[in-house]
């Protein structure tokens, strides 16, 4: 087995599972005050800039990042416990959920002095939220086709194109562009690089798109001769497809890639009677993949903890997690026998949620073919 | 299992088995070089006449034999047989020794402890002595007694699962145990889930190496996109198994909630064994479905040990009840208190 699989179970700390009681605790009392009512998918749907500040007051956003910068200096693994916590929870943490998983990361690494001052407390605090200008309308999977074209202009940056799907785009502090800086399209891995734009900007237009469950979740977002100054580069000019190729560990393999639907989950097991074989046994097969999914999800969180950049891993948790997302809804669904109902209480809401955001979970930060085709290349047969 | 000493012990153990997979039987010269090295009682404490070492030294030789496909009982003999002893503070005894899977009534007369019943016992007929749980009203003791009256069978394997008829007799040595055979299998569904994982790592390996080296319509089958993602398919789900195994062994040696840890991991591996053989056959052609092929070494060991020990409904019907039991689902998967 090449290297990049061979991932090594993770044995959770005493601090880790002493902040996942204190989460839990918090969330528990969150939940009797109303502040949230828990529903799958909240990572990308539930927004809630309110409930965002009040998990950085606790110093459970930014944990990773050094005190200078606003973080708490904890461990991947603590952020890890904290995170999966809230996802089980289905809390509304959609507002700062990219900005903390993947924006904090990277603009430590690649950012400036300038930029990390600029951002990282405000991330660290859950006042400064992030979308991903990636995918574009001929850039889907083919990601490295990207047209936007970033031209240097009286010492800045002069940025045109257009971007498609951004998830919450509509209320971000800031947006992060792949955008190409030199050569053709035809060069596609060289010539590419990323840039940091605040939103909102006089030349950069948000246009919603509703998704299939009447909501807006993403956006159109068109930069038309956008203006920017020559901080907003991000990292190295040219390293733009290097850094995102690392930032996508990050993105492919965190808890959400497989708690999606837990709270539906939650809600039908906690229901359960074991008087109901068929039902127990679902339950049961769903527990042990779980179990599962989340050893191998920690371990690829302990291989970026120590160093190392297993893409490959990433791909390989997110293509399982995600199929056993979907697998959850239907299960429950077929299991349970109650219509979904959009605004109802109890499973038939849940389910509603639910439902039409299951092919969302297949496609979203690239698609199960485009994950597998990159486990076969980690395998060393492409 | 990364560290320095679990690579010494793969490299040293991988040597010894290397090319000797074998269909059923046993191989008693492997068995030799093994025992020649202290490698078969391994993760067996020293005071009892083991190797000495850990749980987890012992799992990368039980994992490689299961990879290779050799034929060497170490499952039942350190892992079940010498763990035994150990709990009861019983003397290894000569020779192959494995473990009665089953517990069988025993009275004292006279001073020795007499043994009756049926009990199944893998490898009997090539073993010298068993390991019994052996009943005596309340108390149960560990029991060793030399191998005896025999009903063979074997599994998909061709593995050895024999039956061994005690007719009042005597034990040649016993002692009182705090374990019971709830116990026993536990910890031989651990040790099933090791095995799974290793055997489907071979499956992996083997269909990397096939589609690679295979060629049809003038290139090797690897250039194809439904072949690659049939095989990451596979590796995810070889991945899954072993990521299970390697997660269990770590709570039973952590005392973290073993029970719920292996169940769990039994319950990955067993059903892993299905989407692995299927896969694996699949990329293989009819190569694979040849009895000289090495691949149905390991697919009818997975046949075969997803049954052994409780298949994977046993086991999610055992984590849905500990689901009722902690009355939330979330907590049951990441444990905590609540
Ligand atoms: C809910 C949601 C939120 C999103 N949020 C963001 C965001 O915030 N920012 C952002 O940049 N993007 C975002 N995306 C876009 C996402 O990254 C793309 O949808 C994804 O990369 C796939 O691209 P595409 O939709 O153009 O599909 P296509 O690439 O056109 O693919 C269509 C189908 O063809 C298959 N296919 C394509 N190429 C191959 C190939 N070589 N081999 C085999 N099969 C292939 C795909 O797997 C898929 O099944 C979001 C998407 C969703 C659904």
């Amino acid at each position: 087995m090449t290297a990049t699989i061979d991932l090594a179970a993770h044995r959770p700390g005493d601090s880790e599972l002493r902040l996942r009681d204190e989460v839990r605790q918090f969330l528990d009392d969150q939940r009797a005050a109303g502040a949230f009512r828990p529903r799958s998918d909240a990572w990308m749907s539930a927004a809630d800039p309110a409930f965002s500040r009040r998990l950085g007051a606790r110093g459970w956003l930014g944990m990773t990042l050094p005190t200078r910068y606003g973080g708490h200096d904890r461990s991947p693994l603590e952020r890890f416990a904290v995170v999966e916590e809230l996802l089980a929870a289905g809390a509304p943490v959609a507002a700062h959920w990219i900005a903390d998983r993947q924006m904090a990361p990277s603009v430590l690494r690649n950012g400036t002095e300038e930029q990390r001052r600029r951002y990282l407390p405000g991330i660290a605090r859950g006042e400064c939220f992030f979308a991903i200008g990636m995918s574009e309308p001929d850039a889907g999977s083919d990601l490295a086709a990207v047209r936007t074209r970033a031209r240097e202009a009286d010492g800045g940056w002069e940025i045109t194109g257009t971007k498609l799907w951004t998830t919450g785009a509509h209320f971000a502090h800031a947006i992060v562009l792949l955008a190409r800086t030199d050569g053709a399209p035809g060069d596609r891995h060289n010539g590419l690089s990323q840039f940091v734009v605040d939103l909102p900007h006089p030349a950069v237009h948000v246009r919603p798109i509703t998704t299939i469950d009447g909501e807006h979740h993403f956006n159109e977002v068109v930069l038309d001769h956008a203006v920017v100054p020559a901080g907003a580069l991000l990292g190295e000019r040219g390293a733009g497809w290097r850094q995102v190729v690392a930032e996508l560990a990050h993105e492919r393999s965190g808890p959400e890639r497989f708690l999606s639907t837990a709270p539906l989950l939650e809600t039908w097991s906690s229901e359960l009677r074991l008087t109901d074989p068929v039902a127990a046994r679902e339950v049961g097969r769903l527990t042990a993949r779980a179990w599962t999914l989340r050893q191998l999800s920690l371990a690829v969180a302990a291989a970026l903890a120590a160093g190392r950049s297993p893409e490959v891993a990433a791909a390989l948790v997110k293509d399982l997690g995600s199929r056993f997302e979907g697998d959850v809804v239907e299960t429950v669904r077929r299991l349970a026998g109650i219509e979904p109902r959009p605004g109802a209480d109890g499973l038939a809401g849940l389910l509603a949620d639910a439902i039409p955001h299951t092919p969302a979970f297949t496609l979203r930060g690239g698609t199960n073919e485009i994950l597998r085709s990159v486990v076969a290349r980690g395998l060393g047969v492409r | 299992m990364n560290d320095e000493l679990h690579e010494e012990i793969r490299a040293a153990v991988g040597a010894i088995l290397k090319g000797r997979s074998a269909r059923g039987g046993f191989d008693a010269a492997l068995w030799k070089d093994l025992s020649d090295t202290g490698f078969h009682l391994l993760g067996v404490p020293e005071e009892v006449g083991g190797s000495g070492g850990g749980l987890r030294d012992l799992a990368v030789v039980v994992d490689l034999v299961a990879f290779h496909a050799s034929a060497a009982p170490v499952a039942e003999s350190a892992f079940l047989a010498g763990w035994l002893l150990a709990q009861a503070g019983v003397a290894v005894p000569g020779g192959l020794v494995v473990a009665s899977l089953d517990e069988v009534e025993a009275h004292r007369r006279g001073g020795s402890l007499r043994l009756s019943g049926r009990a199944a016992v893998p490898w009997a007929r090539h073993a010298d002595h068993i390991v019994v749980l052996a009943r005596d009203g309340d108390e149960v003791s560990v029991a060793v007694v030399p191998v005896g009256e025999l009903e063979k069978a074997e599994n998909l394997a061709g593995e050895p699962r024999d039956i061994a008829v005690f007719d009042d007799v005597e034990a040649l040595t016993a002692a009182p145990v705090g374990v019971d055979v709830d116990d026993l299998r536990l910890r031989g569904a651990l040790a099933r889930s090791v095995q799974l994982a290793g055997a489907a790592r071979a499956v992996l390996k083997s269909a990397r190496q096939y589609v690679a080296e295979r060629e049809q319509f003038g290139r090797p089958l690897a250039r194809f996109q439904a072949v690659q993602q049939h095989l990451a398919a596979l590796a995810a789900e070889v991945t899954a198994m072993r990521i299970s195994a390697d997660a269990a062994l770590l709570a039973v040696e952590a005392h973290h909630r073993p029970e719920f840890a292996v169940a769990a991991a039994k319950a990955t591996t067993s059903a892993g064994a299905h989407v692995v053989a299927t896969i694996g056959h699949q990329l293989h052609g009819a190569l694979g479905y040849s009895a000289e092929h090495h691949l149905g070494a390991a697919t009818t060991r997975l046949w075969s040990w997803r049954e052994e020990f409780g298949n994977e409904a046993h086991w999610q019907d055992r984590l849905a009840a500990a689901v009722v039991a902690e009355g939330s689902w979330w907590s049951t998967v990441a444990g905590g208190a609540r």
